[in-house]
This record gives C-alpha cells, structure tokens and sequence, in this order.
C-alpha cells in the first residue's frame, strides 16, 4: 500500500476535495507553522470555493488566509483563537459567515457528533514514517504534544498527514497511528522552529505582574487545596507563568507533592515536575523547548489528547479532576464574566481556548489581572465579549486585591483568615474607572454578526458584531 | 514607619499608576537624576496631575526635586509644595545653609496655599563629602527634618572612588550618618542597592545598613521591596522580648520596685524605648501596612 504521495496537491485531489466542504488543522506550530498556508495556497490553485476550516487555532503565521477570506475560497471558519491580524480583517466582515468560536474541550466533543467534522484534516507532523505513524517529539520542527491533533485524526474523513522529517517504516513512538492516516506527503519545512516554540519562556520582571502572581500564589496556599495530591494548571503569560514560580517557593518548602500539572506546558512546570512538586505533567501543548524536551524524555510528562484534556462529553478528563486554574483576562466584569475573545476596540484579538473549559471544571478558577492596561480598565462594568461566565469564575487576583465571587463565601473567609487583602470588585471598577474615564465604545454594526461564541455546552453564549 | 523608600521616575506615567501598590511604605517621585533636562517640567506636571487624582493608599508621598545649584528647584517647590506631599527630598545637600534657603522657599509657598507651616517635612540627600561631613549640622538644620538619606553612588564619585558591592568605600560616611541623625534625634536611611538582579546581594547589604543603625533603605527596584521591608521588620522574638519587657516593667510598676531585671539583665530606659517602638512598628504591620499584600 502506497499512502506517501509526491506533493500536496496530490493529496488534496486523492481526498477528493469538493467546494463547500470542512477541512481541519491543529495548531500545535503556532505562530511558525507554514502548513496551513502551503494547503490553502493549492486549495486556491485548484480554484476549490467556499470551505469551512476547523482548525484548533488561527495564529499570526496565517495572515494569508484573509486573501482566501476575500476570494471566497474560505467562507466559514470554526476555531477556539484568532490571533490579531486574521481576528481584525474577521471584525471588519472580511468572511461571508460567521466565525464559530468552540473551545479546546468542545472541538473534540463537536466533532464526535458530526459538527464540523472535517472532510479532510491536514496534520502537520515534526516526524512521520510512510504509513502515517507520527509524533511531535522528535525532528528539526519538533513541537511536542500533538494533542489537538487526536480528534482530527479520529474522526476526520480523510487524514493527511504533513512532514518535513520522514523516516524509516515503522515510527514506533507514535502519537498518531497509521491506523488513522490515508496519505502522507514530505515538505522541505513545515515550520519555522522559532515560532513554533519559544527557547526559554523568560520569568516576567514586570513589578505589578509579579506582585499579581505572589497573591495569587497565597491565595492558592489559603484555598486549602494546596496538599499531597494538588492538581494544577496556569497559562504562559506575564503573571499566570510568575504564580507557578511562586507556587513552587511554597510547595517545596511545605513539601507539598502535588499530583499533575496539566494543560499547555512551559518549563516552568517542567521544573516543577523535576523538582518533585507533580508526579506527572499532562501535556495536551508544549510551549518551549524544555517542554518538548520533556515530553520526549521524561516517561511521567505524557502527551494527552484534546478530549482527555477537556472534553464535556468525555466521562472523565484531566480538566475534571483539576483543583485549581490560573488564567488571564482581556476584560473581566463586575460579575466576573470574563472577555478573552476582543480588545477594547471590539476587534477580535484572541479566543478562549481552553479558558472556558477549565474554568467550569476546576475547583478554584484564579483570574490574575492588572487593573488597568496602559489607558484602558481590564476590570469593567461589561464585558464587551463573554468567554467564560462569571459563575465558573471563583476570585480575580489584581494588584489592588483580590475580589471573591459572591458565591465562594468560604473562599472570601478563607483569604481573609490568611491576610490577603479581599476587596470588593465593584470598588475596584470605580478605582479603575476614576483613572482612565469611561471611554467612547467602539461603533459595532450590529446587523452583522462576525462570530458568534460557543460555549462547551453547544450553546452561544455571545455574538462578536462587525466593526 | 519608613522601612522601604522607593523611587519611581517622575516622567513615567506607568510606573506612577502602580506606586501604591508596590508595597513599599514610602515612594519617592523622581523629578531629579531620572528625568532629563529637556523633560522637567512634563515630569512636574505629571507628578502633579498624579498627586492631585491617584489614590496611593497609606503609602508615604515624598517628591525628590532638583539641586538648589540648578534652574529647576524653585518651580519644583511652586508647583509641588500646594500638592501637600508629605516629604521633600533635597538633593546634594552640603550644609545648613543649604536647608535654611530651601526651608524659606517651602514656608513662602506654604503660607501662600494656606498650608500649615512646617508641615511638609524634609529627608535630605547626603551625597557629597561635605554632606557628609556636615551631617549633625544639616540634622538640626530646620524643624521640618525628618530623617537623613545617604546617596552612595555621586558621593564615591565625589571621593573619587569606585562604588563596590561590599561598600566598604562607604562605611565611614554610613557611620557617620547614623550617629548624626542619631544625635539629632531623627530617623536615618540606607543608599540603594542598585544590582537589580542580585538578589543576595541586596540581602547582604541590606543587613549591614540595620547592623549599622539605619531605620530602612531607599530601593530602585519594586522586586528590592519585599526584601527590605522583611529585613528592616521586627522579627518574631524581637517581638516576643519587647512584649516580655513591658510586662516586665508594668509588674515592677505594680510591685513598687524600682529596678526591673529580665532574663538576668537590668532593664534601663532605653531598653524599654526600643521595645516601645518595636511594638510599635510591629502593629503598624500587622495593621496592614498600607501598601502590603
């Protein structure tokens, strides 16, 4: 059997690509990948119209998908994040339909029941043998965990899987089995290594950020999950990175040995896990090199798929046993409700990912935020988006305290009882607002709907409109 | 209570925002060495604009203004004096002299803006050898003192030595600068550290200042301020024997005897002053210091 074809626009033609159909990519290159872009470019060649891509997330690297936007080549996207540059052309309507925007978790959960389930799903893979087995572990574009990739290979139509590093039949530390895999096709790079993942991700030095992340951590430590068994996760920016590094401070020096640290993994975890604070790291994305590292080497750093990681449907996942979450936030209301999705300008700049997922399941949902970006308040009346609700939210760590949901009274007690200083949010949004003024917002054309929020639930919980 | 001072750059409107949250017990808004020439009066201004409409907690507002030897001192004071900042730090401060013209200016504004007379305090800048050596002088100098501030970076210049970590080019002026303020009867405060990256170091240097006697440090760097405000608290069992020794002297009291002892010591006056104000400072941080947590 012969699944190796000589490009990709053999593969698309043997897939039998047809006008209106659902092709899928992951996004485990991030802002390196070139996969997504070399597909589209023969998609537009072979004069193939109105696609919807379901692709876990957009980055910076694909802005030529705008032009397939325009052309009509591209009509429906379906995603849990656009970076900015495809997330602006989508706000000013540059796509004939609306964005649907799923989360991690529910991408999976969809696709198993028929919702957006790709015709063909491209796969890009650092490593492949001829048959289809491949990982991301090894290979010059070596990105890691291949976990979004999973649902693409199960329940894709057709598989294509993409390599710039063949090797001899068989892979046999696999991620994606050949099982899954109709054709494979080899490419001089599917990837710039230095967007794909970051060589160190650097401890913030930023003060405010830093001071954030230390009363998050405290308030972490007088939750009262902070035991033998801990479960944790946190995000790879400025102040959620920082809390994990003083997590760590306290779980050493309590002697803590917590039980895994899940979901998108920095070295800073990884440290963690070596350091005997975790048993083991689940790892549906790997952010830097020493994640990669990592999973490669270490057998308790293991590789998790999207649904494992997050799924509603699943009858278990990691994120439903995590004690607690750290994640960041664009804007976050008086209710707790939270934007990821838009900036303050109402352009689409981001997405939830799998900020929603988390946030409903673990025990304690941490929001860390500055008061205010540069002029604008991030703590606000509304919420211009709503990611995730405020119900799944428990506290919101700023620099001038930390405010508790009205329905975590035990928590408000418990951080009062350890000193932090718990403030109201609503004082915290005049504070805010006293500082920067309310600002003008933004002209949105509210006949026109540009993306439209799904919850992990199935349900839509918000519109994104033109602007 | 004046563990940390920390300076913020008058011309940055980011960091100003933050000043109160850092948790330092002081801030010091930079209109001097961190402002260019050219940007003065912008920083003035934002200053100003800072003072007049953020709230900054119960932090400490001190405002660093220009040498009396530059064109910028005299609006320093016109513009920032009607603001009521708590304390105004002169800098390259030589001698009495020096403080008497500056007191004369901030009395003048002050009774133009109804301000209370001598409200406003002063922590000088000692950075010159002259400074240094006229130290006691400039302590007594004016009613409005509160404390004196050693500047070690442009005074090894003046001593035309290199600045080192182990600061041993600055003892004598450390010491000399204690026992003036000392004598005077007022506070005394530390020269920052200025590796922002050597986090040992600034441990090290930092424990020398309060072996020396010196009441806290001034910090360049937020990430300095947890370091010293832990260094520059009382700890745990300093607590316990100022409170030891005030039970001690109450039961004297109450006994009518006139000599007290505690664990084999006579207890003097200034034994009982110090856990006065160790039990003091303690409240004061256990109170919420303002700008913790």
């Amino acid at each position: 059997m012969q699944k190796l074809v000589k490009d990709i626009k053999t593969a698309i033609e043997k897939c039998g690509l047809q006008d209106g159909m659902c092709i899928g990519f992951h996004h485990h290159l991030r802002g390196g990948d070139y996969v997504l872009n070399m597909v589209m470019e023969q998609i537009a060649e072979l004069g193939i119209k109105d696609l919807t891509i379901n692709a876990s997330s957009i980055h910076e690297s694909h802005t030529p998908l705008i032009e397939h936007m325009k052309n009509g080549t591209v009509t429906g996207l379906v995603t849990a994040y656009i970076g900015p540059t495809v997330g602006k052309a989508v706000s000013q309507g540059v796509l004939k339909n609306p964005v649907v925007f799923q989360t991690h978790g529910y991408r999976p959960a969809g696709m198993a029941k028929g919702e957006y389930r790709p015709d063909i799903s491209f796969i890009a893979a650092p490593s492949s043998d001829p048959m289809g087995n491949c990982t991301g572990k090894i290979g010059k574009s070596a990105c890691g965990s291949l976990g979004y990739a999973f649902s693409d290979a199960e329940y894709a139509g057709k598989v294509v899987v993409i390599t710039d590093n063949l090797v001899d039949y068989p892979l046999t530390q696999y991620s994606i089995s050949e099982t899954s895999v109709d054709y494979v096709v080899k490419v001089d790079e599917i990837g710039d290594p230095k967007g794909i993942v970051s060589g160190t991700t650097r401890m913030p030095r930023n003060p405010v950020s830093l001071k954030i992340a230390q009363q998050a951590a405290k308030a972490i430590d007088a939750s009262g999950l902070l035991k033998d068994g801990f479960s944790f996760q946190t995000g790879a920016g400025g102040a959620s990175l920082a809390t994990a590094a003083y997590l760590k401070d306290i779980m050493l020096e309590k002697e803590i040995k917590g039980s895994y640290a899940l979901g998108g993994i920095t070295g800073y975890l990884v440290e963690m896990l070596e350091a005997g604070c975790f048993q083991a790291i689940q790892d549906v994305q790997c952010f830097d090199l020493k994640a990669v590292q990592s999973i490669r080497d270490n057998p308790c750093h293991a590789e998790i798929s999207a649904a494992h990681y997050a799924s509603p449907d699943a009858k278990s996942s990691a994120a439903s046993s995590l004690d607690v979450v750290v994640l960041g936030a664009t804007e976050i209301d008086v209710d707790f409700n939270v934007n990821v999705h838009t900036d303050s300008n109402g352009y689409i700049m981001g997405g939830s990912g799998g900020h929603s997922d988390v946030a409903q399941e673990a025990k304690m949902t941490i929001i860390v935020a500055p008061l205010l970006r540069t002029r604008y308040a991030v703590v606000k009346k509304h919420v211009k988006c709503i990611s995730t609700p405020g119900d799944s939210v428990d506290i919101l760590v700023t620099e001038y305290g930390i405010c508790v949901n009205p329905k975590r009274e035990d928590l408000k007690q418990r951080l009062t009882e350890a000193g932090l200083l718990v403030v109201d949010i609503h004082d915290l949004q005049k504070k805010a607002e006293k500082i920067t003024g309310i600002p003008e917002e933004p002209e949105e054309k509210e006949s026109r709907v540009v993306a439209e929020v799904m919850y992990r639930d199935g349900s839509i919980i918000d519109r994104i409109y033109q602007v | 209570m004046r563990r940390t001072m920390l300076f913020l750059p008058g011309n940055s409107p980011k960091m100003i925002v933050n000043g109160g949250v850092l948790g330092s017990d002081s801030i010091i808004f930079d209109l001097e060495d961190a402002v260019a020439p050219d940007e003065k009066d912008a920083a003035r201004l934002l200053v100003k604009e800072a003072l007049k409409n953020l709230d900054f907690g119960k932090c400490e507002i001190i405002v660093r203004i220009n040498s009396l030897d530059t064109e910028f001192w005299e609006e320093d004071i016109e513009e920032i004096i009607p603001l009521k900042p708590d304390v105004i730090m002169p800098t390259k401060v030589s001698g009495a002299e020096y403080i008497r013209r500056l007191d004369e200016k901030m009395s003048e504004v002050e009774k133009k803006h109804s301000i209370e007379q001598g409200s406003i305090k002063l922590i000088p800048l000692l950075e010159t050898a002259c400074g240094i050596e006229n130290a006691y002088e400039i302590a007594r100098a004016s009613s409005r003192m509160a404390a004196l501030y050693l500047g070690a970076e442009d005074l090894t210049a003046d001593l035309r030595c290199a600045r080192t970590k182990e600061g041993k080019e600055i003892e004598y002026a450390r010491t000399r600068l204690v026992c003036a303020a000392r004598a005077a009867g007022i506070e005394v405060y530390d020269t920052p550290f200025t590796d922002v990256d050597d986090m040992e170091g600034l441990e090290k240097d930092t424990r020398h200042a309060k072996a020396l006697g010196f009441t806290g440090k001034a910090v360049i760097n937020p990430r300095h301020v947890d370091c010293v405000n832990e260094i520059f608290s009382p700890t745990e069992a300093e607590i316990e024997y100022a409170r030891e020794v005030i039970e001690a002297i109450e039961q004297g009291k109450k006994e009518g005897r006139g000599a007290v002892s505690l664990r084999g010591k006579m207890i003097d006056a200034p034994i009982v002053e110090r856990a006065k104000n160790v039990l003091s400072a303690a409240e004061e941080i256990s109170g919420g210091a303002p700008c913790r947590n």
